[in-house]
């Protein structure tokens, strides 16, 4: 993931300037921040000029996400057209990097393209972005929607994304045979698209408010959430938003709570996670070699805690930073690895994107399976629900049958922690008065979660299901 | 989870100040007094190794850590203490060290596959006691190296030691030029000042450091090397990987018709003070009972352009021969036991360079060195 220690001192230095900078303003300056970082931020990519694409792509996207999702009474305010006319602005200037030696253009990673492109594909943006207030809004929000899976798909689904990526090759006069689904490394992309399908539902179901220009660019590309997330809800951040103007300047509570946040998340991911990962943790490699079970359990073990600490780390920094910036963005781990059911684990692994497919996925299904007639019964509805959950989380990482399988797995778990619940209910009543029997069962419980969460995790470092068969294999001694 | 942070933590600036100035005094604190006590010795020897994870074959080195589960690092007792040597003896064993350069370490081979290894595949007995080989080799030419790992290891009680080596490492400029070497100053130090040894201190690298140089900050890479020597450990219990053998070099048939050898730009006629013959001596002397089987190591013998005037494109004719007889004459003359392996390998089992060979090259010096050694008990 994409903070460094240089990063994170540099935004401590931001947010001492932000702090100092006119209290009316931060909102303006926190979006000024976050169009500058998506560039900034945005790793190279080979295929000339879209690592300058990627990022002018998210934030034309989610331009595009404020047109789509406005009410229809929400009229355009100047303020409105100051934003839109201050982020052109951002965009036009970074492309004028072009024209300024390698060595000092900070901001973005390669020769941005000629300037007559930029303005080219910001106008139809812009186009696409007013002609969609034409559409009925049931046609615009669905077409925003295929817009954005689309694009999803085109990314995560390898043979897709390489022949994009030979298709871009092509247009570029690059090599074609070089083709691969790693050139196409947008940035952020993953989370970006479910905060726009966010706003695009909520606003088919009546439950976004208002927004300003300002304030959805600012919650879409937020940018200490914008590489790894949490995935805030826009009426929670627009909330923080609107109270920027009154935080003290210089709060010692606001900056104690984010530099020890950053503390913490630092030494999770540099110091824990990045030990892991030198020989401690499962990958491709390391699973292809193996031949001991024992060293193969300990990588094993290994590659969940680096998952952990990693991700977590990560979302300490970014929870950090936020907070010096005045806003609190949801907290995403709440000790997962101490869960005794599958159920509370996923209640406190990355909580933010469970709890994103339960309003948008597990919740619209269930309601839609229980309106069906004939209506299917409950287990099965559940079963349904739960499995397509677990697979669309899956995908989300990647459209790749490890991943599959992962979501299956953790489906199929959780159906199985439903039957197993309602069924022993009964039982945990009477023996909720014996509180040594109980310890057991949170003991045997907590086993039982602990590692079917992370025999999991096999399917998710592994890009290759038959390895990952035979690191079941090998974890069992058994012949395959 | 995070209330205590929200709620309990005092929260002004005069908190924040004390919390930086405690900080920075604690660090102080804690560098000054690593620098004092210096205790990298001892932390070399806490390792997972021979008993959380098995005990690697060889001593830790690694041109490309993520890949091959190793790492190169400075600090021999870390180095030893991951190694099987370090592990409980068998009762009876009858335990054989084997010191030499990257061809005895087993540069391209995997660690199963070293002359150590194939021998241990022998199970040689010697006092009906069963042979067992520790490959302490160390992929660096100088004899200093060999006889600094050799009083390290002399702990680790061995009943016969072996030496393998080639010229190269008896040039002097090679002695302290290796990293292995140069951060181990007081090792290097005591030994030369124990057998008389002259000691060219000109080489940059050979610093003892001073207090500051001793430093949490300065030594965190030498800190970091541990852990990851420990962290590695995990992967090669899995694995049992700890090379990984990549190269595109072979070595070369027709060579140059270069005479110069080290500092020697042309022929000259070697005496016994333009080699370091007397580490080697020095050596005999600090072993004292345990008996030394030195071996000069096969090199590969080129019949291509240039043959005529050089072996390889390691060592030319005329210095080579020269170094053979000197060998020779002084162990004759000193009582060494000295075996002359030189042509002992094939030349097609030589790989990248005209020291490392290929298994079957492997296998065929083992098959000779065991024999010595059935040979060497005997007569001794």
């Amino acid at each position: 993931m994409g903070f460094t220690l240089s990063t994170l001192l540099f935004f401590g230095g931001l947010a001492v300037v932000y702090a100092w900078l006119p209290a009316a303003r931060r909102s303006q300056i926190l979006l000024i921040m976050s169009v500058l970082m998506v560039y900034a931020l945005q790793p190279y990519v080979p295929i000339r000029w879209l690592d300058f694409w990627f990022p002018t792509l998210s934030i034309g996207l989610a331009i595009m996400g404020w047109y789509v999702t406005r009410s229809e009474h929400q009229p355009t305010t100047g303020k409105d057209h100051r934003t839109l006319l201050l982020v052109i602005s951002l965009i036009v200037l970074l492309s004028l990097l072009r024209f300024v030696p390698s060595d000092y253009r900070l901001l973005v990673s390669s020769r941005p393209p000629p300037f007559s492109y930029v303005i080219a594909l910001l106008s139809v943006l812009l186009l696409f972005s007013v002609l969609s207030r034409r559409m009925r809004s049931n046609w615009r929000w669905i077409t925003a929607l295929l817009i954005l899976i689309g694009l999803f798909i085109g990314l995560k689904f390898v043979p897709l994304a390489e022949t994009i990526s030979a298709g871009l090759r092509s247009l570029g006069g690059q090599d074609v045979s070089l083709a691969s689904a790693v050139d196409l490394r947008w940035l952020g992309f993953s989370y970006l698209a479910f905060r726009l399908i966010h706003t695009v539902r909520d606003r088919q179901l009546g439950l976004l408010p208002d927004l300003s220009l300002e304030t959805y660019l600012n919650y879409i590309i937020f940018f200490p959430a914008y590489i790894a997330g949490p995935i805030d809800r826009a009426e929670r951040f627009q909330q923080d938003i609107e109270a920027l103007h009154r935080i003290r300047r210089f709060d010692a509570e606001r900056f104690v709570v984010g530099l020890t946040r950053i503390l913490i998340g630092v030494f999770k991911k540099f110091v824990i996670a990045d030990t892991l990962a030198q020989g401690m943790a499962l990958d491709p490699t390391s699973a292809a070699l193996a031949t001991d079970r024992f060293g193969l359990w300990l990588l094993l073990y290994g590659y969940a805690l680096r998952l952990f600490f990693d991700f977590s780390g990560y979302t300490d920094m970014a929870i950090g930073v936020g907070i010096l910036f005045g806003i609190q963005l949801p907290e995403n781990f709440k000790q997962p690895y101490t869960r005794t059911s599958i159920t509370a684990f996923w209640q406190s692994w990355h909580v933010t994107l469970s709890d994103w497919v339960r309003h948008y996925v597990f919740s619209p299904l269930s309601r839609h399976l229980l309106r069906r007639k004939p209506r299917p019964s409950p287990l099965l509805i559940v079963f349904i629900a739960q499995l397509a959950t677990m697979i669309v989380i899956g995908l989300w990482h990647g459209i790749t049958v490890p991943f599959l399988i992962w979501g299956i797995w953790h489906g199929i778990g959780l159906f199985i922690h439903k039957v197993w619940t309602d069924r022993t209910r009964g039982w945990y009543r009477v023996q909720k008065e014996r509180p040594f029997l109980m310890l057991i069962h949170d003991i045997v419980a907590w086993f039982i979660t602990f590692h079917f969460v992370v025999l999991g995790w096999v399917w998710f470092a592994l890009s290759n299901w038959q390895l990952a068969l035979d690191v079941f294999a090998k974890l069992f001694g058994v012949n395959i | 989870m995070w209330a205590w942070l929200e709620q309990d933590t005092p929260k002004s600036w005069g908190f924040l100040l004390r919390v930086i100035v405690k900080g920075l005094l604690l660090f102080a604190f804690c560098n000054l007094t690593f620098a004092w006590l210096y205790p990298m010795e001892i932390l070399g020897r806490l390792s997972l190794y021979n008993t959380v994870f098995p005990g690697r074959e060889r001593l830790p080195y690694g041109e490309n850590p993520s890949a091959s589960y190793n790492l190169t690092l400075n600090n021999i007792p870390a180095m030893l203490n991951s190694h099987t040597v370090s592990a409980t003896p068998a009762n009876d064993e009858y335990r054989v060290f084997v010191f030499g350069d990257s061809a005895t370490w087993g540069y391209l081979l995997p660690h199963d596959a070293t002359i150590t290894a194939h021998i241990n595949q022998l199970n040689l007995r010697v006092d009906d006691r069963p042979v067992v080989l520790y490959n302490l080799a160390y992929p660096v030419n100088s004899l200093t190296k060999d006889l600094l790992l050799m009083d390290a290891a002399l702990a680790y009680q061995p009943d016969l030691l072996i030496w393998l080596f080639s010229p190269a490492a008896f040039l002097p400029d090679q002695q302290l030029r290796s990293d292995l070497v140069a951060r181990n100053p007081q090792r290097v130090q005591d030994l030369f000042d124990a057998y008389d040894l002259t000691l060219d201190t000109s080489e940059p690298a050979f610093r003892h450091p001073d207090f500051w140089g001793r430093t949490l900050v300065i030594q965190r890479r030498a800190l970091a090397d541990l852990l990851r020597l420990q962290s590695y450990g995990v992967a090669w219990t899995a694995s049992r990987v700890d090379n990984l053998p990549n190269t595109d070099r072979i070595v070369r048939v027709d060579l140059n018709d270069d005479l110069s050898w080290g500092a020697f730009e042309q022929p000259v006629i070697l005496g016994y003070d333009d080699l370091r013959f007397d580490i080697l001596a020095a050596a005999h002397q600090h072993l004292d009972e345990i008996p030394l089987l030195l071996v000069n190591e096969p090199i590969f013998i080129s019949d291509g352009l240039n043959s005529d005037l050089r072996y390889n494109s390691l060592f030319p004719r005329w210095a080579y021969d020269q170094y053979r007889t000197l060998l020779a004459t002084l162990s004759a003359e000193n009582g060494w036991y000295t075996l002359d392996l030189w042509d002992t390998i094939d030349p097609q089992h030589f790989t990248d360079s005209p020291l490392h060979y290929s298994e079957q090259g492997a296998s065929q010096l083992a098959q000779a060195l065991s024999t010595a050694i059935e040979a060497f008990e005997q007569q001794d």
